[in-house]
């Protein structure tokens, strides 16, 4: 029997805010902890492949400045994963700079350990010359080293082995590189000698701050304590409440399968799970933490893909509208036809029809109704100026389109800027996301002193 | 006759990963789960006919009782944030399911 754990986590998302008062009244319980994910790829492939964060330097600055000053002051151990959003070495530099800064203006020294998260290509290459590198799931193509050298930069998610080194090193403050999401939070419980399979299971529903409680929300505080046969959630802010439903629910979120969970080096099995609610407290029994051999990580990376420019506008006219998609078709070929000199490989137009079927595509079943819709022209290319240009003939071409009949006659557009052509710059794609057994961790870990 | 639209608390998509999409119906009451369930209505088949998949492209088709819920999780045609997205959260590929009569 050991003491219970008590975890805090700020939010889902380390820059998108949370009350002051909720941190406090976290921080009032004593936590073991304050751990904080930092990184996603639901926002696609950009901020892997461009090196940038989701959220501004100045909000990650406001949320860092009160985990590290209320984390710091009461000797709490401060967990940061996937660091910057996509967990690279820039991202971390990135937040590092930021925590710099923090203890600097505060006068705070601590022990940071620092995880990168970067996976050198010449060892991806290897294991997959060795046929140790699988994709993910069937519509993923197997990798190969003209792909790797076109990836800028691959990042593997890291399991909670490294993160539980640092703690027995006795850092004040740990920044993951890219991590598998619950894994830090696990890396804590598992520190403090709990069941594995409850700390990921955990550290699965802390991961995304308040969304288990009712009403849900990544914008606020939850704590989570971990005692020895179950774990136990809670909100810290009165006006939610965590339920049975709402955290097994929960269970479910952004994974593939509702009670099977793939991490590093194990499976999680939360079939036999029972979920007790008593007094806003909900607690969790029986999530079971299965060994997988051999080893597998999760690699990610990211490639530009091409340019883009796109133009917004709006289309009030019943005639226009009820024509668009022939109106769309005959632009493109003029397009093609002005542009004969540029090889039409070298480009794509796509239209997106706001009000019609930009959403679902093809797989729209509804029939349009309504007075307006809105038109987004995409044009993606093999340079910008290339991207620009067709842009700007596919936009001029569809603004004056002399449709037979059609009353507007000196416009078919509303733009609702000037200029109407946004240069977007660079388009990245996933490249990498693929599995890769491994022998030896891949996760390096460097100690500073901050402020000595 | 009511819609899945009304009968669920939690109608809802969301990206699993950048190739999948997983679909997560959730209900507040045993009634409506069981409705549901019962019906065979939420089948691979139905799933193959919303979103124009092969059967082999619904990867999950699961009920969860604890939960209330059942998840679909399918292969998404175009990765999150490629060229020809349309969602790059995956957050609003729940609508084909809305319609579905008990």
């Amino acid at each position: 029997m050991v003491e219970d754990i008590r975890i805090l986590s700020p939010c889902g998302m380390l820059g998108y805010g949370f009350p002051i008062e909720s941190f406090m009244n976290g921080i009032k319980e004593n936590p073991h902890g304050i751990i904080v994910d930092a990184g996603s790829t639901d926002a696609g492939p950009h901020k892997l492949g461009a090196g940038v964060s989701i959220v501004s330097r100045r909000a990650a600055k406001k949320d860092l400045e009160v985990i590290i000053t209320n984390g710091t002051v009461n000797k709490i151990p401060i967990i940061i994963g996937s660091a910057g959003g996509a967990g690279a070495k820039k991202h971390v530099d990135w937040t590092l700079d930021i925590i710099d800064q923090i203890c600097q203006e505060h006068t705070i020294s601590a022990k940071v350990a620092v995880i990168w998260g970067d996976i050198p290509n010449d060892r991806v290459m290897m294991a997959n010359d060795l046929g140790k590198v699988t994709p993910l799931s069937p519509n993923i193509k197997p990798l190969t080293n003209e792909t790797i050298r076109e990836t800028n930069g691959i990042v593997a998610q890291m399991g909670h082995e490294p993160i539980l080194e640092a703690l027995e090193n006795g850092a004040d403050l740990i920044v993951c590189g890219r991590a598998y999401d619950p894994a830090p939070f696990a890396a804590l419980g598992i520190f403090h000698k709990k069941d594995p399979g409850l700390a990921y299971h955990l550290g699965k529903i802390l991961e995304c701050g308040a969304l288990c409680a009712e009403p849900g929300t990544t914008k606020d505080c939850i704590m989570g304590t971990l005692k020895d046969d179950c774990f136990t959630v809670k909100s810290l802010n009165p006006n939610r409440k965590c339920t049975s439903i709402s955290v097994a629910a929960h269970t479910f979120y952004e994974k593939e399968h509702p009670y099977i969970l793939h991490g590093p080096g194990f499976t999680l099995n939360l079939k036999n799970c029972r979920y007790k609610e008593y007094d806003g407290v909900v607690e969790v029994s029986n999530s079971q933490y299965i060994p997988t051999k051999p080893y597998l990580i999760k690699l990610e990376g990211a490639r530009q893909a091409a340019y883009r420019t796109v133009v917004i506008a709006g289309i009030r006219d019943p005639i226009l509208i009820n024509h668009i998609e022939g109106i769309e078709k005959e632009v493109r070929a003029q397009v093609q036809r002005y542009y004969d000199e540029i090889p039409i490989e070298d480009y794509s137009i796509r239209f997106y029809n706001y009000g019609i079927n930009a959403v679902l595509g093809e797989k729209e079943k509804e029939r349009f109704t309504g007075h307006e819709i809105g038109v987004l022209l995409e044009v993606t290319g093999n340079s910008q100026e290339t991207a620009n240009s067709i842009c700007a003939t596919a936009r001029s071409t569809l603004l004056h389109y002399g449709l037979e009949n059609r009353k507007s006659t000196a416009g078919n557009l509303a733009f609702p800027f000037a200029p109407s052509d946004i240069e977007f710059g660079p388009v990245y794609e996933f490249s990498v996301y693929h599995l890769m057994e491994v022998d030896v961790s891949p996760f390096k870990i460097e100690y500073r002193q901050v402020n000595k | 006759m009511r819609t899945l639209y009304e009968l669920a608390k939690v109608l809802r998509s969301k990206n699993s990963g950048p190739f999948e999409l997983t679909l997560d119906i959730l209900f507040d009451s045993i009634e409506n789960y069981q409705l549901v369930k019962d019906s065979g209505k939420i089948s691979v088949k139905a799933i193959c006919d919303l979103y124009n998949l092969s059967k082999e492209e619904v990867r999950h088709l699961v009920f969860y009782d604890q939960a209330l819920g059942v998840k679909i999780t399918i292969l998404r045609d175009i990765p999150s944030g490629s060229i020809g997205d349309r969602d790059v959260y995956g957050a609003q590929q729940h609508a084909p399911l809305m319609n579905i009569r008990f």
